[in-house]
């Protein structure tokens, strides 16, 4: 069924068109004298919103201690397959020794990386976290692959309220054990 | 300036023939001609060039934007307040562009019948070029206290050589369309010529009715020279509106300017006719369409607003001589830019026709129009 | 006995079930889901979890007449037990009803999973079982979703290495008791133990047991939770990443199941299938670290003509010109599939070559390392390439080159300088290797075609039982390699003129089955294998001892 739209039925003045083209010309014309809404992005910084997705970071905690344990849940979860983890065990001389595992490399493929903060989510232990840095730039592709080093002087520290591994060690010492 | 007067001065009489001169005077005469023409052409270009820079920037303006402001030329943005401002004016965007224009690869399609499309870019700048020459920017007064035009060439007929010539500018369009042998610029050049062929009836036939008040007040009325000078007290918008607004309404369209650039009409026929053109020839396919808008305002200026004059009703005395010329001069440049700006402000204010409302606007509204306004007129003269 | 089929109603329906079967068995047979941990098909019955409690009840009977009571709508009156029953500790009888979907049943299960979790230390991040653990699966499934406890937890000791390949974390241990089950059951001697009471049970080892058993990896399959993880898979790779491939273990004749587990071309662990006909869900320890063989660096990567490489289609080339030669020498090995068994012994009848072969005989442990140490030897008997039992060396082959007789030797993997060839007779014939390594002879070879490894090709492998089992590509072969059966199958059409080009595993096993009477059934090969008739083989003196599910006698 076809659909009659009611169509306004045009005074003289409205089909003259002339006031019209003057009324648009009046609006464009106030335009003009309107402030500029254009980002001058390199000079003028872009104010970032919270909960903004730049480039993916790994992070330590308030005691300097990388937070990853190589899980390798955001490598499962990445959609475009730019995370590479490489699992290692923490040495026996190291101090955090009994949380056991740290990554012995981490990747990103920042050409691959589509910000889609789901490594942050997978994350149980808060280690991988999207910041504020949108601008990531390289001379060339093996360049933008971030390992581990760059990761981390990327991230810095994140203060961590949980502590979950230094409570874990404080039972343990409680409890008379060691680890 | 004054020198050059002063020398055109003594040697006018030399093409009335009222007195005799040297052989000397006359290759003088020739020179100066030359240079007064180069002079037309060259505030013609300017403004054309300028325009570009104007519809960037103001276009970006109307729609909250900055334009280009980040084009540097090296040395010349080092300069201190200069630099900058040419820089953040887009006129550094200029030089760059018209370079690129330069020294871009200048290809030849294959598939192009070559002469044609080898001339149609000039066909379509060089009508402009000679119609600069016949514009009068201002007036002076000799020795005698008769006023003369400032115009390379001041015949008596130059409002229908300006008209005649000016409409041989959709040639470089017809031109461009047939050998790009292809199928856009084809279309893009067929609506070029039935637009221009309509719409040239009702500019021809609004001007006309200027033309016939001035032939009841001057002995040559078809001199732009002499409709300029009839304007002195009022203004021919005033007396004759609906004129007026026949003649900017068939400007546009004659310009392919939007509303009515069917002829480009990027959205459905890429780049109209000069789609195939790149580089320098496509340069002056564009500065041809601006230098177009430059002149067509100069001919608007002259017939319905006031040419030279400030205001209605007030015009430089001629008792100031030489100063009183050098105000008309700028006054009628300040104007051109003035409309200018206005052709760019409705570019972006109004949305494209569709082509079926392009031609029946002109053939069934505006043609009726002039001719019942050149019918009044006829009456009113009669009477 | 087997074939009895008793009724038992579970969760209101009817099913038949083998008479016999435990509960929990009964369940899974007809699809019911019921959650356990230490329940094991292969071990003893512990009942030590409670995960698999569920109600059941039985036909009540008059107590004064011993007749079936009924309800007053005819159907029988069932006496529920007043409390819940672990249903692998419980074997069905006629009529039993059993609920495993009850609301109280799901508390149960609730509660038994809090208390598991009470001191378990939720590390599942840096835990190498996350993934393919019980406890987290069923925590998941069935689990409160929140914690309720509040205390600390216990310490148990962490990262105890137990005979140098496992290590233990008694933290995350639920007191299944597997391990102690298949230690005592299976290797037949005690490892594992638990000490203390209470919630401090934890699991301990022997002190200075040092269980040198090739079996004791088999406790970290078993393990439901990550107590027991294996050292050389430790924080190598989380389970779920890990691409399964179903496949069979090369290092004896007792050809066990396995399952390959590899990610982007490397395999990562190697872990066995069940199979109740072979290996049960066993295997040894050292059957699974032998894809480290073909890891090594050794690896011949590019086909070579007098020590210089070049293109692959260019040394078969060369291969099949020295071949029409005549005076050829085929070495075989009995690690080829019987697919390429067959072809070799058509491309020995096309260039009327000898078949050359050894046996590689190690120790018999009398469970699933056989004395025979290649998996096929019986592929090479049925598809003809033997017909007695091969010597250790190719004294031979040796004594051929040295009479003349041979002039070629196109050889298969094996190694003819450990095994009895001499230098000069090396020199005095062309050798042509062909195999996935590289050996003392590929150096000096003529031309050294790289083939590939049993990871990264189709075929099957004819057991110590005569059971016919497929195994399949775990891992994309490197480039520059060919399948032995596009190699095999290259020069046999150009020897005999046929059209025999690039065929598939399937394939090879459709024309066999045309041609030899035994293997007429073994084209489509199921999971479990297909046992052939070996009669004929009978009078063959096979050096396998009596061993799980084989004994000599049969023969």
């Amino acid at each position: 069924m076809a659909i009659v739209v009611e169509r306004k039925k045009l005074g003289f003045f409205e089909r003259l068109y002339l006031p019209q083209i003057i009324s648009g010309l009046w609006i464009t014309l106030k335009n003009i004298f309107r402030p500029r809404v254009t980002l001058e992005y390199p000079d003028q910084a872009p104010v970032l919103p919270v909960g903004y997705r730049g480039a993916p970071t790994l992070v330590k905690d308030s005691e300097g201690r990388e937070k990853c344990v190589s899980c390798q849940l955001c490598e499962f979860v990445c959609p475009s397959k730019a995370i590479t983890v490489t699992p290692g065990e923490i040495p026996a001389d190291s101090q955090y020794a009994f949380i056991e595992k740290a990554p012995a490399e981490f990747k990103i493929d920042m050409l691959r990386c589509i910000y889609c903060g789901l490594c942050e989510e997978a994350c149980p232990e808060r280690a991988i976290v999207l910041q504020n840095n949108f601008s990531i730039n390289g001379a060339s592709r093996a360049e933008l692959i971030y390992n581990k080093t760059k990761l981390y002087a990327e991230g810095g520290v994140l203060p961590d309220k949980i502590m979950k591994w230094k409570r874990v060690k404080d039972n343990a010492e409680l409890e008379g054990g060691s680890h | 300036m004054s020198y050059l007067i002063n020398q055109t001065a003594t040697c006018m009489p030399a093409l009335l023939g009222t007195a005799d001169c040297s052989y000397a005077d006359m290759a003088l005469f020739i020179v100066l001609k030359v240079v007064f023409a180069l002079a037309a052409i060259i505030v013609i270009m300017c403004f054309a060039a300028l325009s570009v820079v104007a519809e960037r920037k103001v276009c970006a303006y109307i729609q909250g934007r900055y334009g280009p402001n980040r084009t540097a030329i090296p040395i010349i943005a080092a300069i201190p307040l200069v630099g900058n401002f040419l820089k953040k004016n887009g006129l550094m965007q200029l030089v760059a562009d018209g370079l690129k224009f330069l020294l871009k690869e200048d290809p030849l399609p294959a598939h192009v019948s070559k002469l044609w499309y080898l001339a149609a870019p000039i066909m379509s700048l060089s009508p402009i070029l000679i119609c600069a020459c016949l514009i009068p920017f201002g007036v002076w007064w000799d020795s005698g206290g008769a006023a003369h035009p400032l115009a390379a060439a001041n015949i008596d007929v130059s409002l229908l050589a300006v008209l005649a010539i000016g409409a041989l500018g959709v040639y470089g369009a017809i031109m461009a369309g047939w050998s790009s042998n292809s199928k856009f610029p084809y279309m893009g050049a067929i609506r070029a010529s039935a637009q221009v062929i309509s719409y040239e009836l009702t500019m021809a036939l609004a001007a006309m009715s200027v033309v016939l008040y001035m032939g009841s007040v001057s002995d040559s009325p078809l001199s732009l020279f002499e409709i300029a000078s009839a304007q002195e007290q009022s203004w021919f918008f005033m007396t004759q509106p609906l004129a007026a607004l026949l003649f900017i309404v068939a400007l546009f369209a004659e310009t392919n300017r939007l509303p009515f650039d069917m002829a480009e009409s990027e959205t459905d026929l890429v780049s109209g006719f000069h789609t195939e053109y790149g580089s320098f020839k496509f340069g002056l396919f564009f500065v041809g369409e601006y230098g177009h808008v430059a002149l067509g305002s100069a001919l608007f200026i002259i017939l319905f607003l006031g040419a030279w004059n400030p205001l209605p009703y007030i015009s430089y005395p001629e008792s100031w001589g030489w100063i009183s010329t050098l105000l008309g001069f700028i006054t009628f440049l300040v104007k051109i830019s003035a409309m200018i700006f206005f052709f760019i402000w409705v570019r972006w204010t109004l949305p494209r026709f569709r082509y079926d409302q392009v031609m029946a606007l002109c053939w069934k509204c505006l043609m009726p129009l002039a001719l019942a306004n050149l019918v009044f007129y006829m009456a009113i003269a009669a009477i | 006995m087997e074939n009895e089929k008793v009724t038992v109603n579970i969760n209101g329906c009817n099913y038949e079930v083998g008479a016999g079967l435990n509960v929990l068995e009964a369940c899974r047979s007809v699809g019911v889901e019921v959650p356990f941990f230490c329940y094991h098909p292969k071990l003893k019955v512990a009942g030590s979890c409670r995960m698999c409690l569920v109600t059941i009840g039985t036909p009540a009977r008059d107590r004064a007449t011993g007749e079936l009571l009924k309800k007053e709508d005819g159907s029988p009156e069932i006496s529920w037990m007043p409390k819940p029953a672990i249903a692998c500790g419980t074997k069905v009888s006629q009529n039993m009803h059993v609920v495993t979907d009850s609301e109280f049943i799901k508390s149960c299960r609730e509660s038994v999973l809090e208390f598991l979790l009470l001191n378990h230390p939720l590390d599942c991040p840096i835990c190498d079982k996350a993934g393919e653990c019980k406890l987290q699966e069923y925590a998941n499934t069935f689990g409160r979703g929140e914690s309720r406890y509040i205390e600390n937890k216990n310490v148990k000791p962490k990262k105890v290495m137990v005979a140098g390949k496992i290590m233990m974390d008694s933290q995350r241990c639920i007191e299944c008791s597997r391990c102690i089950r298949f230690c005592r059951e299976f290797i037949g001697r005690s490892t594992f133990s638990f000490t203390k009471r209470g919630s401090k049970t934890e699991i301990s080892v022997y002190p200075n047991s040092d269980n040198d058993s090739n079996y004791l990896l088999n406790v970290v399959d078993g393990c439901p939770v990550g107590a027991l993880t294996e050292k050389a898979f430790r924080f190598k790779m989380r389970t779920w990443f890990l691409k399964v491939t179903d496949s069979i273990c090369g290092e004896s004749s007792a050809g066990i199941n396995v399952r390959v587990w590899s990610r982007n071309g490397k395999i990562y662990r190697i872990t066995p299938r069940r199979n109740d006909a072979v290996n049960d869900m066993w295997m040894t320890d050292s059957g699974r670290y032998i894809h480290y063989r073909f890891e090594a660096k050794n690896r011949m990567s590019v086909a070579r003509i007098d020590s210089s490489p070049c293109d692959l289609g260019y040394a078969a080339e060369r291969c099949l010109e020295i071949l029409k030669l005549g005076k050829v020498a085929i070495v075989a090995n009995a690690w080829q599939s019987v697919e390429e068994m067959f072809l070799m012994k058509r491309l020995a009848d096309a260039c009327g070559a000898k078949i050359y072969m050894i046996s590689h005989v190690g120790a018999d442990d009398g469970k699933l390392l056989s004395a025979d140490r290649t998996p096929n030897m019986r592929g090479a008997f049925l598809t003809g390439l033997l017909d007695s039992y091969p010597p250790k060396d190719f004294k031979g082959l040796g004594a051929a080159i040295d009479a003349g007789e041979v002039g070629t030797v196109l050889c298969f993997r094996e190694d003819l300088k450990d095994f009895g060839l001499e230098q000069k007779q090396l020199k005095a014939a062309n050798i042509i290797y062909c195999g996935a390594l590289e050996n003392n002879i590929s150096a000096s070879a003529k031309i050294c075609i790289p083939l590939r490894t049993e990871f990264e090709k189709n075929g099957s492998w004819v057991n110590r039982q005569f059971r016919i089992q497929k195994f399949n590509m775990a891992v994309q072969a490197p480039e520059n390699t060919f399948a032995d059966i596009d190699f095999l199958s290259f020069l046999l059409s150009e020897l005999e003129g046929s059209h025999f080009d690039a065929p598939s595993a399937e394939d090879v096993r459709a024309e066999m089955a045309k041609s030899i009477v035994a293997m007429k059934d073994a084209v489509h090969i199921p999971a479990s294998g297909l046992p052939l008739d070996s009669s004929q083989f009978a009078s063959v003196d096979f050096p396998e001892e009596d061993a799980m599910h084989y004994s000599r006698q049969k023969k």
